[in-house]
């Protein structure tokens, strides 16, 4: 690797800080232009369903299964947490409704293959 | 310090370092089997205590990105940040001297600002600090703890953890999905163009730091000048 790992963190830990503290540190006044706080409310949404879909489909991802049976994982993972968050579960109960699904559909679907 | 903010920040922390704990022992176990060290694992989750940037960053180490498109990636995931420190900056008691926004600033997280924005009033730092002393430790070892077991876990349990993550991203975006029509458009709109950055022939050879950049600065700027929020918070 041509990078260096402590580089890298570096960046990420001093970028993310400084998100963080320059508006706290330098703003005495509220952001008042109507088209900024609403492209600063829509962003977290945006990111994280880029960031979740479609990617979950191909997380289960482990050596010696079949690329059919880790995918039918994924999606079940998928619609799993779906539901559970539609219903307004808590962050760790989404997350563990998600792993049970993968985790029920591999063994399914490796007993059944 | 105000002892009583602090110790009513611990406690309203702890169900958020046991969360963190969760979420950050999938991320030890991904770092690890993606050829980090322990060590270096826990650094990141110590200096960066954010899960989503983390979790990115992670990537383009794995992949050997620039330090360009890790700049980038996390100024644009962790931009929610610089609108909670905003807020932040407006509920923070004024009396209390000025550089304690400097500490105050590394644990602004979803969570701990969640926490300090549904307060009455004004907030003290110390209940900032107190909900820290929680989450922090918490992501941390959860880190530890992932990272040191992940070489030793079996497949048939790496493989369903390696959703976890993706499970507390709906957790946070589904709910306000259901109250405002606005931002289900923006959460189905992003997913569809994720999954054409991932399968459309040119597009796919975009790193995916990068197309979530693009994605979502066009479909947060589309939003933004489409569906305008009004001046009260509407999720």
């Amino acid at each position: 690797m041509n990078h260096n790992i402590y580089i890298y963190i570096l960046v990420m830990a001093g970028v993310t800080y400084l998100i963080r503290m320059l508006p706290l540190v330098l703003s005495r006044k509220e952001i008042t232009n109507r088209t900024v706080r609403s492209f600063l409310f829509y962003v977290p949404y945006a990111c994280l369903a880029a960031m979740t879909f479609p990617a979950i489909l191909t997380a289960p991802a482990a050596e010696g299964m079949l690329v059919s049976v880790t995918t039918a994982a994924g999606v079940a993972g998928f619609l799993a947490a779906l539901i559970a968050a539609w219903k307004e579960k808590s962050l760790i109960t989404v997350a563990l409704v998600a792993c049970a699904a993968v985790f029920i559909t591999e063994r399914i679907m490796v007993l059944a293959l | 310090m105000d002892r009583n903010s602090f110790q009513q920040g611990i406690k309203d922390g702890i169900p958020i370092g046991l969360g963190y704990f969760a979420v950050s022992f999938t991320f030890g176990i991904m770092a690890v089997s993606g050829g980090l060290s322990v060590w270096q694992a826990v650094l990141i989750s110590l200096t960066n205590l954010t899960s989503a940037g983390q979790f990115a960053g992670l990537g383009i180490i794995l992949a050997g990105g620039s330090y360009w498109e890790m700049v980038l990636t996390q100024l644009i995931i962790n931009l929610r940040y610089c609108l909670m420190s905003f807020s932040l900056a407006q509920k923070l008691r004024r009396d209390v001297p000025w550089g304690h926004r400097f500490g105050v600033a590394f644990g602004v997280t979803d969570e701990i600002f969640g926490i300090s924005a549904a307060q009455k009033g004004k907030v003290h730092p110390s209940y900032n600090y107190g909900a820290m002393c929680v989450a922090i430790p918490g992501w941390t070892l959860g880190t530890l703890a992932g990272a040191v077991s992940g070489s030793v876990l079996p497949v048939f349990i790496m493989s369903p953890l390696s959703v976890a993550i993706y499970g507390m991203f709906l957790a946070i975006i589904i709910p306000p999905s259901k109250k405002n029509r606005s931002v289900l458009l923006v959460v189905i709109a992003a997913m569809l163009l994720g999954t054409a950055f991932a399968y459309v022939p040119v597009l796919k050879q975009i790193s995916s730091g990068f197309a979530i950049i693009i994605i979502t600065i066009l479909v947060a700027g589309a939003a933004s000048c489409i569906a305008p929020v009004e001046e009260e918070n509407p999720a």
